[in-house]
């Protein structure tokens, strides 16, 4: 920055032109699916000049048919999903926080073994596990039903336990000691102590975790088998891929499926940012 | 994501806590110490448990699959190495091969200057800047299901992407997924308008370098584009190595993209059989289990190579706080 401020307002200006600029790539495109989502059956859609923003004639009943449509029904899959990100996020939080806890602070042999074990498991590619954990989900007869979508959960993971260790270490010991010294159990300080201190961190881990599930194609993929039983990610996947599907129901059910992600980062956008933000920085 | 989180993970310092454990000598443990252990064994176990069933179980599992003929039609077999000298006789491994190199291409490079500049844009201090934030970092909350829906729609070869083309004087624009060429392009585009998702790391790469070297930059003279090159791009190498690293193993982990634009079988031509994409078509359609863990093994040993080898090299271009360059 020279300081001169004639060129100060130059270059500012020129910011501000290539960020708006940058701001319509990415609302135009979201615009023109809630045009299209709102639109009459057979209307046309590859109008020229585009219609990016929606004018008149909204048919605000096709969120409603995109959502009981017999065939698809994604007020079935929504709930479907729903319930997957749930058990997500009550499984991932209960064991994360736990394991998280004891490799914070409770000293017992092999910890720091563990850890570094824990560590290296997050650099494992996960295609490896595709076709044994199958291959042993489909044994156990859970094959079909939402279990190996859910179960692994409750078991931990490593980058949220991980997370919430750090996290742990950076908070005072005084409160756990005095809880211990007022007669506390272990599970007691865990519970009444450690735990409400930790809301951020599992924040964060809360976030991560519903857009994990929410967005996940692949696993739902290859588990689940009956239309009854899809999330949204294969609901939307198989009616793009349907010859000539109604394109203003596909952008509602689409803007349906984007919605509560948008809705969480809204909320959450903090939390969110630096969460990614974290995975790329040292320390 | 998840391959590469771990490469920048600081290094585990000792805990604090340990040195008051040990601080009395080589005594007995007492009654609380055990308990203590016991405890944490007891707590961390949902993750012991989880680690040996779920991740170490499944990976000896693996290696053992990809040496047998194991598939949904019959009972396996031992063949050795056959699964892996089958695939480099397969044209439809090479393809996936090509597809997913190509991709790493033209997109990763392009990630990375586009992740950067928004992020130097982002970065300045400007009136209203969280609101452009906002906006550009949305893509990043989005699934890759949803956003490729969307863009199925707007590359439709009269849709609204050509239509702008059209007005910019592209006469003839491209036929994007209707078009063997033009299909990993279009899936390159789609990157690109979730560039925000790289910047925010980025920003944070940029937030990291201390203002202080700007400030010695500027009294010594150096003007805006000569303190890019001699500050900042130095001192964020190792952000640029890790998304550099993330970009290709993301290359190798396309799916939901894939699918959707180029349905189950991956385009037209198999124009879009991402490497996922073909591993998952062996293992979970054709039933070949062994073939499929094949597969995902070439995968772990050219990632694994590939970061050996960018790593190796990183000394000579990525700066380290403490080190010497």
């Amino acid at each position: 920055m020279t300081g001169r401020s004639a060129s100060r307002v130059m270059s500012g200006s020129l910011a501000y032109l290539l960020l708006l600029a940058l701001s319509f790539t990415i609302l135009l495109p979201l615009g023109w699916m809630i045009t299209v989502a709102l639109k009459p059956d057979y209307a046309p859609v590859f109008t020229s000049p585009t219609q990016w923003f929606p004018t008149g004639d909204w048919h605000w009943e096709n969120f409603g048919r995109a959502l009981s449509d017999p065939a698809r029904p994604f007020l079935r899959y929504t709930l479907n999903t729903l319930v997957i990100v749930a058990l997500n996020i009550v499984g991932t939080v209960i064991s994360c926080s736990l394991v998280g806890y004891a490799f914070a602070r409770l000293r017992f042999r092999g910890r720091e073994f563990l850890f570094g074990v824990l560590i290296v498991t997050l650099l494992i590619p996960w295609h490896v596990l595709l076709i044994p954990q199958f291959l042993m989900y489909f044994k156990l007869g859970w094959y079909g039903t939402i279990l190996p979508l859910v179960v692994p959960a409750f078991f931990g993971n490593a980058f949220f336990i991980f997370l919430i260790r750090q996290y742990i270490r950076t908070l005072p010991r005084e409160l756990e000691l005095a809880a211990t010294v007022d007669g506390c159990n272990r599970l007691q300080v865990f519970w009444h102590v450690v735990l409400p201190l930790c809301r951020p961190v599992l924040a964060v881990c809360v976030v991560f975790s519903f857009l994990t599930s929410w967005n996940d194609l692949l696993g739902p993929l290859i588990y689940l088998l009956r239309n009854e039983d899809y999330t949204v990610a294969i609901g939307m996947a198989n009616m793009v891929s349907r010859a000539n599907p109604k394109l203003n129901l596909l952008m509602a059910a689409n803007l349906i499926m984007m919605v509560p992600p948008i809705v969480l980062y809204f909320v959450a956008q903090e939390k969110l940012v630096g969460g990614i933000a974290s995975v790329g920085i040292k320390g | 994501m998840t391959a590469g989180v771990a490469v920048n993970v600081p290094p585990a310092s000792p805990p604090p806590d340990r040195a008051v454990g040990r601080s009395s000598g080589r005594r007995r443990r007492s009654a609380s110490e055990r308990r203590e252990a016991r405890a944490g064994i007891l707590f961390a176990s949902p993750w012991l448990i989880g680690m040996l069933a779920f991740t170490v179980g499944p990976i000896v599992a693996s290696i053992v699959i990809s040496l047998t003929d194991w598939s949904l039609s019959s009972s396996p077999n031992f063949v050795g190495l056959d699964n892996y000298s089958d695939m480099f006789g397969s044209r439809d491994f090479r393809n996936s091969v090509t597809v997913t190199l190509t991709y790493v291409l033209i997109g990763v490079p392009l990630f990375q200057v586009a992740g950067l500049a928004l992020a130097l844009l982002l970065n300045l201090k400007l009136p209203g800047m969280r609101i452009f934030r906002t906006i550009l970092f949305l893509p990043a909350v989005l699934s890759g299901v949803a956003v490729a829906v969307l863009w199925s729609q707007l590359l439709n070869p009269d849709g609204p992407v050509n239509d702008a083309l059209r007005l910019l004087g592209v006469a003839d624009p491209p036929g994007w997924l209707s078009s063997p060429r033009w299909s990993v392009p279009a899936v390159v585009l789609i990157g690109l308008w979730s560039t925000g998702t790289g910047a925010i790391i980025y920003l944070a790469g940029l937030q990291n370098v201390p203002p202080e070297l700007y400030e010695v930059a500027r009294i010594d003279g150096a003007g805006p584009i000569r303190a890019f090159f001699r500050i900042t791009l130095p001192m964020i190498t190792p952000t640029l190595l890790f998304t550099l690293l993330n970009g290709i193993i993301g290359a190798f982990q396309m799916f939901d993209i894939a699918y959707v634009l180029g349905g189950s079988r991956g385009g037209s031509g198999g124009s879009l059989s991402f490497y996922l994409l073909y591993l998952w078509n062996e293992g979970f359609r054709n039933g070949r289990f062994g073939y499929a863990s094949a597969l995902a093994w070439v995968f772990v040993v050219v990632a694994g190579v590939l970061i050996v080898a960018i790593l190796k090299t990183s000394n000579r271009w990525v700066y380290e706080e403490s080190g010497e360059r």
